[in-house]
């Protein structure tokens, strides 16, 4: 479903992405662990079309980010780390636009939005608007959100980033059960390390624009000697701590800046 | 075109909600007419121009026309900070379509606001100087949502080259203000020093106002036509060059 060969991301001289190769199959649940600054953010943003790879080849679904930018848009779903809703807009509107932006508004449509903001637990908030939501609310709308089209794939970006243990279950539960049901493909980052335990199928940890180590959360502790993965993982990217360039909302407190390239 | 649809349809939903923004839009306009208006048409008059006020109507239209499109336009970097521009941004659409129908959208609610103004101005004694108004009021919305077009357009452009607010000011000071008041929203173009006669002349508010005023009170320093042209050619270049930029952006 998604094969990645020798794929390089460079800014200038730095090596952001340092020729990493990986496949995911089709149905998985595949977990893209590393500290900050490693390369997932970079990676997601050339598997996604976002950002162009200085050399090596994406397949998504049987087509190039680069060559094919709307077959492969139309093939995933995606949740950002940072929320992208339209907050003006009520909860069926998001969906709505969205539907309509994929091509997807035709006769099933409203059928559809009414099942997945069920799913979440949304549908009586349906036309509540976007800003009086919580972030755990913001958080499973963009979840339906992204399963609306039927993708084959769905990207998820520090998905629980924030959220109380309840929302992040719950959450997992969505998932894991769209999955189930749709045979969607899922691929996501996190920090939290027991969650990519108890959800992951098969894990690729990101350091430093390498991939050191992958295989199922069994096999990294039994590689590390470890009795935990978040053990395993301080033992394969060692204890020192990460500086990460400022987020948006950071920078919004920072200097006047006027660029054009990608964040990492 | 459905893209296109549900950017414009966004914009204006999103207009339509904000009933603060709708009115607090309306305290600069009406402060304009009424200080200038009332304050300056008696030395108008006495100058022999005639009729301050049925002067600055259109004037005081182009302006509300001209800051409520760049802010359309520029808070494109609320979205692209909020995030909703990510979601535009990996849909399988084509850009220009979304900032086509952006701009549509963020032209017709400055349109719309255009008009309020045109409204209220009867309230403060405007009044065209003509028996039958219908066509010129028509041929003025036209001239309002040229103008509308070309400045969601620029404000669209702009923020795409910046990633946050603190630009916001710099284009308040250095754009939309001069924009403003040199243009001839305010004042006549005749008989001008030579350096600020060839100032208004590349202001493109210049050429909006200019038809607006042809068309609302039939006095105008260039031609309808002339008007027409420009502000045509101007908004074929602005959309080009937005999308463009628009085009460029990294998420």
């Amino acid at each position: 479903m998604i094969t990645v060969s020798n794929l390089v991301k460079k800014f200038g001289d730095f090596i952001a992405v340092d020729n990493i190769s990986f496949d995911v199959k089709k149905g998985e649940i595949f977990a893209f662990l590393g500290p900050n600054g490693a390369g997932k953010s970079t990676t997601i943003k050339m598997l996604t079309t976002l950002l162009h790879p200085t050399s090596g080849s994406v397949d998504i679904n049987g087509h190039d980010p680069v060559r094919h930018q709307h077959e492969v848009r139309q093939s995933f779903g995606i949740v950002f780390q940072d929320p992208s809703l339209d907050d003006e807009l009520t909860a069926y509107e998001n969906m709505y636009f969205h539907a309509v932006l994929y091509k997807a508004a035709g006769a099933g449509v409203k059928q559809r939005i009414h099942e997945l903001l069920d799913f979440v637990e949304l549908w009586d908030k349906r036309d509540v608007l976007v800003k009086n939501f919580s972030g755990g609310m913001k958080r499973r709308l963009e979840i339906a959100r992204s399963f609306l089209h039927h993708p084959k794939i769905i990207f998820l970006d520090e998905p629980t980033i924030g959220l109380d243990p309840q929302t992040r279950n719950s959450m997992w539960s969505y998932i894991r059960e769209l999955n189930q049901r749709e045979q969607t493909t899922v691929f996501f980052t996190t920090h939290y390390m027991e969650e990519a335990e108890r959800v992951a199928q098969r894990i690729a940890v990101i350091d430093h624009g390498k991939i050191i180590a992958r295989g199922t959360a069994e096999e990294l502790k039994r590689q590390t000697n470890t009795a935990n993965l978040e053990d395993a993982f301080l033992q394969l990217t060692g204890r020192a701590m990460r500086e990460e360039e400022a987020s948006g909302a950071d920078r919004l407190r920072g200097a006047f800046m006027r660029r054009r390239g990608g964040t990492r | 075109m459905s893209t296109i649809y549900i950017m414009w349809l966004r914009q204006v939903k999103r207009y339509l909600r904000s009933r603060s923004r709708i009115i607090g839009a309306l305290g600069q306009p009406i402060l304009y007419l009424l200080a200038l208006g009332y304050g300056l048409g008696q030395v108008f008059a006495r100058a022999g121009q005639g009729n301050y006020m049925e002067f600055l109507v259109p004037g005081v239209i182009g302006m509300s026309v001209l800051f409520t499109s760049m802010f359309n336009g520029v808070e494109m970097i609320w979205d692209r900070q909020f995030g909703f521009l990510k979601e535009t941004m990996v849909a399988p659409v084509s850009r220009f379509n979304i900032m086509l129908g952006r701009v549509l959208g963020g032209a017709t609610v400055a349109t719309f606001q255009g008009l309020i103004v045109f409204i209220l101005s009867f309230g403060v004694g405007f009044r065209m100087p003509m028996s039958h108004p219908a066509g010129y009021v028509l041929s003025g919305v036209f001239f309002m949502f040229l103008m509308a077009l070309f400045f969601t357009a620029l404000g669209t452009g702009i923020a795409s080259l910046l990633t946050d607010f603190q630009g916001f000011q710099l284009i308040m000071s250095f754009v939309v203000m001069p924009t403003y008041f040199l243009s001839g929203a305010i004042f006549p173009l005749d008989h001008l020093p030579s350096l600020m006669s060839y100032i208004t002349r590349i202001d493109p508010l210049t050429y909006g106002v200019d038809g607006l005023r042809g068309s609302l009170i039939l006095s105008n320093h260039f031609s309808l036509g002339l008007d027409f042209l420009i502000m045509a050619a101007l908004c074929l270049l602005m959309l080009s060059v937005g999308s463009y930029l628009f085009s460029q952006i990294e998420v």
